[in-house]
């Protein structure tokens, strides 16, 4: 076997030791497989390409699966992404499965700003990576991967070049992603237009500088396959969801008046190649180029940008704590800072509440005074007029009794007959 | 001119095509596509990368340290002890070595990394005897957090960390000691802690039994969680694994490189004027289920169980003390640091 990385860091004072018996440690590989197993798989693919250009049938046939949703129309205003998320199982691996397709791409007049929804989102995947990672309280074993491990750039099949968009599009994303440039609907191109085509293709990208995926040849079991494969970039592809009957066999063909195209068959396209290439063989390399080429060069510029620096190997955790602490500082400084604002507010409110209260409080008393006042003067009058009815119920009475005298005087002066007779003739008066 | 290029088929590690439809939850797979092939993918990766291992043996002398790592491994990957001679120093301080060896066994080549801790129990005052072992896990943790924090990282961070830290207590028949409750207490937090009865062949089966459930109980009783830590077990096939190897721990091993003729075979052994005490004897004692347990099925998992909690954890104290550092700092560093306020 070829010197692997274990031996070349094992560098000086380590000593090869062979072993008299089986340890049982070359298990060490099934172990780790089985628990990846049963953690699960994610693989995320970016679909980048016109409207039309047969996206989502391509993924259907990949994945030989129906995935939802209708084709899009061609009216958007601006590029946007979808993603769709499947889980996918194959006797005991399980794959989640997201394709992000862009809806809108190349459809507007004016396509300057095309390429920016899509270089915002990938970054926005490796942003949140990032702050899992930068967390203090982390689960990243737990963490669903999102960010994209492929990109497989649609090219119209005009047979002649790249558009300008493709170029920029593609420019733009390279360092960012793994990028699988196809020639989408293939079947529209005769075999000797396309070899001319992909020359021409692969001429313009070589000149624009655009680094598209190289399958590794640094395997020896892959390296013949990948090697012979990269000649063959970029593919060209028909996908197609239908099935026709050809010989006795239902295949997956697309029908017209003159002939089939048959989706499996070597000679008409090359998608068997694609899936090999992406799934079969190198589905783990491209996550492993996103996490180790593309999030880490995306990780060193956001970390620079946001100020930290790698200068004296010595000071590192030093400078990036110090950094944390002078944050942290300022965080809480704007902390205390909000607080004191809100006391200070709440303190303002408290008081004109309290004088407005305070306000209705007196109005209140005086109200009050004033009722009370009111009651006071009808009591008065009502007490001088008890006081006049008294007055003269008094004198009455006094009237009375003078009166009352007075008689009884006189009839004792006029003799006890009259008084009798008069009694008497009171008395039956009253019978 | 793209002719009828012959397909490209990976014959021995790319499973048979079956023809029947593999449902899915989700989405129904109408064919076969290839997704399993990502786990020959992985294992092919893993392989070529090789792996590393770190291990850390702590007990008395002479309870046979050296002597299990270097029948676990079937190689001379410690220098035993006992060729000392006894009137040389004996350390005052409990001293950390770590040997490195490279082992291949079916392609698959691994870094093993043995650090002894001699002089361990063996002073008279052995207050401070978890103190330089927590200071090197520590360091180790330190080393890597460095190295994960670091802006250009480098594609695979040299881990040094200690995977298993296997604890010797010594076959006295009557309970663990205090020096062992203590160590085992202290470190189960930071480590995973496997605890091993050391030269077994001085107990009978009974009092074995009855010394292993006294260890379990007093191990529970003070709360130390030994690896396969309860808390970690993540559904209930690993429950069920997990409880029946707890119940069979500590392991009660004997360790031997010499080898003896017994019922015509070479088996490794001790030879005693009673018998010979067989290694690989599931009847003599139980060296081989540790190995199993150990090396063939829980390898990875203690890895993981290092990396996602134990250093999780650290990793998660440092950040948050912000300045509280342990004393891992090289003395430039600290100048610098100071020369930085």
């Amino acid at each position: 076997m070829a010197a692997t990385e274990i031996a070349r860091q094992a560098g000086e004072g380590v000593r090869s030791l062979p072993l008299s018996g089986h340890v049982g440690f070359d298990s060490m590989p099934d172990q780790l497989v089985n628990k990846s197993v049963s953690h699960g798989f994610c693989f995320n693919i970016l679909c980048v390409g016109e409207t039309g250009l047969g996206k989502s049938t391509l993924m259907d046939t990949l994945f030989n699966t129906k995935f939802e949703g209708e084709p899009n129309s061609h009216s958007q205003p601006g590029v946007q992404l979808k993603s769709n998320s499947y889980e996918l199982q194959e006797s005991s691996v399980r794959l989640k499965l997201t394709v992000v397709n862009t809806v809108g791409f190349g459809d507007q007049i004016n396509k300057e700003e095309s390429y920016k929804p899509i270089v915002e989102f990938i970054d926005a995947q490796f942003e949140a990576y990032l702050q899992e990672e930068l967390k203090i309280k982390r689960t990243l074993h737990n963490y669903h991967d999102t960010r994209i491990h492929t990109c497989l750039y649609f090219i119209a099949p005009t047979g002649h070049s790249l558009k300008s968009l493709d170029l920029v599009t593609m420019k733009k994303l390279d360092s960012k992603v793994n990028i699988i440039p196809i020639i989408a609907k293939s079947d529209a191109i005769s075999k000797s237009e396309l070899t001319k085509f992909k020359i021409k293709i692969t001429s313009e990208l070589v000149s624009n500088g655009v680094q598209i995926y190289q399958f590794p040849t640094d395997d020896e079991t892959v390296a013949e396959i990948n090697s012979t494969m990269n000649a063959h970039l970029p593919f060209a592809v028909i996908g197609s969801t239908e099935e026709v009957k050809i010989g006795n066999k239902m295949m997956k063909a697309r029908q017209y008046p003159w002939g089939t195209v048959q989706v499996e068959n070597e000679s008409h396209c090359d998608f068997v190649k694609l899936r090999e290439m992406l799934i079969r063989v190198n589905m783990e390399d491209l996550r492993e180029q996103t996490h180790t080429r593309h999030y880490e060069l995306y990780r060193r510029c956001k970390l620079e940008e946001m100020g930290f620096k790698d200068t004296d190997p010595d000071s590192k955790p030093f400078s990036l704590q110090e950094t944390y602490e002078a944050k942290r500082n300022e965080f809480m400084g704007e902390l205390q800072k909000k607080e004191e604002e809100m006391r200070q507010m709440f303190v303002q409110r408290v008081k004109e509440k309290e004088a407005e209260l305070k306000e209705a409080e007196k109005e209140l008393h005086e109200k009050f005074d004033r009722l009370k006042k009111l009651h006071q003067e009808e009591k008065k009058k009502l007490e001088d007029k008890k006081k006049v009815l008294d007055d003269e119920v008094n004198s009455f009475k006094q009237r009375k009794t003078a009166a009352e005298l007075l008689q009884s005087q006189a009839q004792q002066a006029g003799g006890s007959q009259t008084l009798k007779r008069e009694k008497e003739r009171k008395n039956s008066g009253f019978l | 001119m793209s002719e009828v290029v012959p397909e490209p088929r990976q014959k021995p590690t790319v499973p048979a095509k079956p023809t029947c439809a593999n449902i899915s939850m989700g989405s129904q797979l109408l064919g076969y596509v290839g997704i399993d092939t990502i786990i020959e993918q992985m294992r092919k990766k893993t392989m070529k990368t090789g792996f590393d291992f770190n291990i850390m043996v702590v007990g008395q002398s002479g309870l046979g340290k050296s002597t299990l790592v270097n029948t676990l491994f079937k190689s001379q990957v410690s220098r035993k002890s006992s060729s000392w001679n006894r009137e040389e120093k004996i350390p005052k301080t409990v001293e950390i070595k770590a040997v490195n060896h490279v082992i291949e066994e079916g392609g698959v080549k691994m870094k093993l990394t043995v650090i002894d801790t001699p002089g361990f129990g063996d002073q008279i005052n052995n207050e401070n005897c978890c103190d330089p072992i927590e200071k090197y896990i520590n360091e180790q943790y330190e080393k890597f957090l460095k190295e994960e924090v670091n802006i250009a990282r480098k594609k695979r961070i040299p881990d040094t960390r200690v995977h298993c830290c296997m604890y010797f207590i010594s076959p006295t028949g009557h309970s663990l000691r205090p020096l062992d409750v203590e160590f085992m207490r202290h470190l189960s937090k930071v480590v995973n802690i496997i605890p091993v009865i050391a030269k077994s062949d001085t107990m009978t089966v009974e009092e074995k039994h009855d010394f292993k459930q006294r260890v379990r109980k007093e191990l529970e009783f003070n709360g130390i969680e030994f690896y396969p830590q309860k808390e970690f077990d993540e559904d209930m096939e690993d429950k069920a694994e997990n409880d029946k190897i707890r119940e069979m721990m500590p392991f009660a091993v004997v360790g031997s490189d010499k080898e003896y003729q017994v019922n015509g075979k070479r088996v490794l052994g001790r030879k005693t004027p009673w018998g010979v005490v067989e290694v690989e004897n599931l009847n003599h004692c139980e060296f081989g289920l540790l190995r199993d347990f150990l090396i063939r099925s829980h390898l990875q998992d203690l890895k993981e169980v290092t990396h996602n909690i134990h250093y999780e954890t650290y990793r998660a104290k440092r950040l948050n003390d912000n300045g509280g550092l342990p004393p891992v700092n090289n003395p430039d560093s600290e100048e610098q640091h100071e020369s930085n306020l």
